[in-house]
């Protein structure tokens, strides 16, 4: 077997040196993975459950995986995928959504979380589902509005629609403060993240 | 088109706009940086141990 050319297409021979060439590929992407996890699962244990799942169904759909094509894109589809046909078995979980996702997003492990990420995590946590996955995506995840429209399943100008009503809905959140955290003054937020914006990117 | 002549001509048409530029500019630093922030965690053992396993049993079964 020296090239994969060769190959009946029904049924995709193994080749070794692609396997490892995919397996590097694959725990490369497994930080990102556990990233967009984090957004959509309700801690971070089952957070890495679910990357845990996706990073093994990858793996054994490597062979449908065309090598040079957009990897990260393929295996964020793939979690995706795993979290809503998971989340479909339990309407218990569906319940719970809301609250799920407030708490992961807040459940930093890091008492030295600047208080600013804290009051983002909040804020993206009272997103609608779809439109804190586009922003996610587009927004910290680096795929363009087509990728991301890819993985979600959905037309180009949907994602893009959504990230805007995202990045609206934060903005007004942050702004106002209209968030569940006591004692603090509307706006504290934004300017936690105005400043923080400005050290981080004169840093970068 | 009609933004970019409008831009043109005022590199400053409103401020209430550039500041929410500029909001969004920095909701846009913050959402990486809170991403970025997993992305730099170390992966947890577990992971690649799953992925071993997965690969010796497929080189037994060949």
């Amino acid at each position: 077997m020296t090239t994969s050319q060769n190959a009946a297409p029904s049924k995709p021979q193994a080749d070794p040196a692609q396997e490892a060439a995919f397996k590097r590929e694959l725990v490369q992407l497994i930080p990102h993975l556990r990233a967009f996890a984090r957004t959509l699962a309700g801690d971070a244990a089952s957070a890495d459950d679910l990357a845990q799942d996706a990073m093994l169904k990858a793996w054994d759909a490597r062979a449908s995986y065309q090598m040079g094509t957009n990897m990260k894109a393929w295996t964020f589809m793939i979690l995706r995928n795993q979290f809503y046909s998971e989340k479909r078995r339990s309407w218990r979980q569906t319940q719970l959504d809301q609250e799920a996702a407030e708490r992961t997003l807040v459940a930093v492990d890091d008492p030295q979380a600047p208080i600013a990420l804290d009051e983002l995590r909040l804020g993206l946590a009272m997103l609608p589902a779809e439109q804190r996955e586009a922003l996610v995506l587009v927004g910290a995840g680096g795929f363009a509005y087509e990728e991301a429209a890819e993985i979600c399943g959905c037309a180009v100008g949907t994602v893009k629609s959504r990230v805007s009503r995202a990045r609206k809905a934060l903005a007004v959140v942050l702004e106002g403060g209209d968030y569940d955290r006591d004692g603090r003054p509307a706006g504290d937020a934004m300017r936690a993240i105005l400043a923080d914006a400005e050290r981080v990117s004169t840093v970068r | 088109m009609i933004e970019q002549t409008y831009m043109g001509q005022r590199r400053r048409p409103d401020p209430s706009l550039d500041e929410a530029r500029l909001r969004q500019q920095a909701i846009g630093v913050k959402l990486r940086q809170m991403f970025d922030q997993v992305v730099n965690e170390p992966v947890p053992d577990e992971f690649l141990d799953i992925l071993k396993r997965a690969d010796e049993k497929r080189a037994d079964r060949d």
